[in-house]
């Protein structure tokens, strides 16, 4: 069980709007790369996220770049999970390699700073301030796996291999 | 039933019988990364322990998005690249040596090959067959280690061509008119498919193009069926060994289809700031453009180039629009050398970059101011692309790019003579 606080964003929020291309110089240095996350959508989220907040967006969330920096940056700010009504490819399986979990669910009634208590087990997010309740699909088999193990890098540390 | 050329590819690189849905674990012909990504890959993979290149022969590092480096920290992590492959034995290709995808698609794609890149536009190969498909810097680093990777086999959307383009419209009008129809997010997880008859009026360079921006719809592959066309450029690359004859079955089955007619095409633009919001380029005459930016792995090869240098042959820029060229290979280069093209653009007061990614990111070589307007050959107009999140992108063909740096304003390039 998670608990946290919803921060809202929008539709098609893209890999540049996360960890824009002009600080490619930071991504070796992941500490000062992740003070801009999400710079280019909101240039105060990075001041005001706590840990354990949940980002909640609308559709097609992550889409553009290959760069798993933009899930890393999301991951290193506390977010402790993504809820989206899309994700787009690359991003989605970047944050599961990374552990960060990505929850597919109808976000329109989930308003900013929203209270938010996610079960991964039952697959259920309860939104505490509108006293709601919502349900996301299950993630397959092997991406769950990997998230169980704190992401790719662990999961291969443990088994040397892809188990399906 | 018969299999699309997603299954064909996936069924034959995992040895089982892989269908749309399935999770499958493939064979890796190619695995890259690049300088941008390229770090945090060698990373991942000294932490998971993986301590030899499955073959280094099939594992490519590239320096091309900040070439030559424009700062210490990336001079740094460049320095790192030439380590790893230093120890590694892997294949390096320096800052020069052009846009890993197009290099990818000259040197080192086949037909029929599963390709990982940690790089979103891995997708370009698809346009000779390969099963290619952009990743992050994880998954590339087990790719390294182990040689494979796991898929889901995905489903897959045809799009039927038919007819030829009529004068001034290209490969570029063609997927921007696409991914306008389906939207940023119309293919996430699919597979696009070409087919039908106009595919044989495309030449290597069109479908390269159209497979490089398939991720622009959300796809995981745009997939070309492989012919004489395919053949004559394998040749043409020294390597016509490479080919093999492949297509989709007759009786596969596809999510949906798509029917475009080429004739029916017209010169189209994204506008800022999502590659979705497509508009006529003539519906956007009178919009002032500051920066022209010819190249990257979408819009760099040689019939690019050469769209642009016949149409500004003996005359010159726009006073108050900057033109920025980029060819994406040293062999590009080369030959629009050769041809007379770079001396036509010189004259024309462009400015040439090396082989590489140039101002496509907003890293460097051609930054945009705030407020700034930049008509760019590049797949992405997202806010921030290119340097300032105050800036806008409008993307379109070599053609339309040409007519644009001469007329100082987005201009549909059928109005140039
Ligand atoms: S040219 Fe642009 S889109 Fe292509 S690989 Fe380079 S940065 Fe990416």
């Amino acid at each position: 069980m998670i608990r946290g606080r919803a921060s809202k964003f929008g539709d098609n929020i893209s890999t540049d709007h996360i960890t824009p291309g002009r600080l490619a110089h930071l991504r070796s240095n992941l500490p000062e790369l992740a003070k801009h996350v999400l710079e280019d959508a909101d240039p105060t989220f990075a001041s005001r996220v706590e840990k354990g907040d949940f980002i909640v967006a609308g559709s097609n969330f992550g889409l553009g770049s290959s760069r798993e920096h933009a899930p890393l940056v999301i991951k290193m700010a506390g977010v402790s999970a993504i809820l989206a009504k899309s994700v787009a490819r690359i991003f989605f399986r970047n944050a599961i390699n990374l552990g960060l979990p990505v929850l597919i669910c109808d976000t329109d009634n989930i308003d900013d700073g929203d209270e938010l208590e996610v079960d991964l087990a039952t697959g259920t997010v309860n939104n505490i301030t509108k006293a709601n309740q919502l349900t996301f699909g299950k993630l397959p088999e092997v991406m769950l796996r990997i998230l169980d193990e704190g992401g790719l890098v662990p999961y291969i540390q443990k088994y040397g291999d892809f188990k399906l | 039933m018969g299999k699309t050329l997603a299954e064909k590819i996936l069924s034959q690189k995992s040895g089982s019988d892989a269908r749309s849905g399935d999770i499958i674990i493939a064979r890796v012909d190619l695995a890259f990364a690049q300088d941008t990504t390229g770090p945090l890959t060698v990373r991942q993979f000294q932490a998971c322990n993986l301590k030899r290149l499955a073959d280094p022969k099939k594992t490519a590092l590239f320096l091309d998005h900040a070439a030559p480096s424009p700062n210490r920290q990336i001079s740094n992590d460049h320095r790192l690249l030439r380590q790893f492959a230093g120890e590694t034995g892997c294949l390096i290709y320096d800052v020069g040596g052009g846009i890993c995808h197009q290099i990818v698609a000259e040197t080192l794609a086949k037909p029929g090959d599963v390709i990982v890149g940690a790089d979103s536009h891995t997708v370009t190969a698809g346009g000779l067959g390969a099963f290619a498909t952009g990743m992050g810097s994880s998954d590339v680093a087990i790719a390294f280690g182990l040689g494979k990777t796991w898929f889901r086999v995905p489903e897959s959307i045809k799009i039927v061509l038919s007819g030829k383009f009529s004068r001034g419209v290209g490969a570029k009008d063609l997927i921007l008119y696409l991914i306008g129809n389906i939207g940023a997010d119309g293919a996430t997880y699919k597979a696009l498919e070409f087919g039908g008859d106009g595919v044989k009026n495309l030449t290597m360079s069109q479908r390269f193009t159209i497979a490089n921006m398939a991720v622009e719809a959300g796809a995981k592959v745009g997939l070309f069926p492989t012919d004489s066309t395919t053949h004559d450029y394998l040749k043409s690359q020294g390597r016509g060994d490479h080919y093999q004859p492949l297509s989709a079955d007759d009786d596969a089955s596809y999510e949906r289809t798509i029917n475009i007619d080429l004739a029916t095409v017209e010169p189209l633009v994204a506008k800022p700031h999502n590659v979705d919001n497509i508009a006529p380029a003539r519906e956007l005459k009178g919009t002032k453009i500051q920066q022209v930016f010819i190249g990257t792995c979408t819009n760099g090869r040689l019939e690019d180039i050469a769209i642009v240098a016949d149409m500004l042959k003996g005359k010159r820029r726009h006073p108050e629009t900057r033109l920025i060229v980029a060819p994406a290979s040293p062999q590009v280069l080369l030959a629009a050398i050769r041809a007379g093209y770079i001396y036509s653009l010189v004259e024309a007061e462009a400015i040439i970059l090396p082989p590489g990614c140039g101002a496509c990111l907003g890293l460097h070589q051609g930054v945009l101011a705030d407020g700034e307007s930049c008509l760019s050959t590049a797949n992405r107009n997202f806010k921030g692309r290119m340097g300032s999140p105050e800036a806008f992108i409008y993307l379109g063909s070599p053609a339309t790019a040409a007519a644009t740096a001469l007329a100082g304003e987005i201009t549909d390039p059928r109005e140039v003579a």
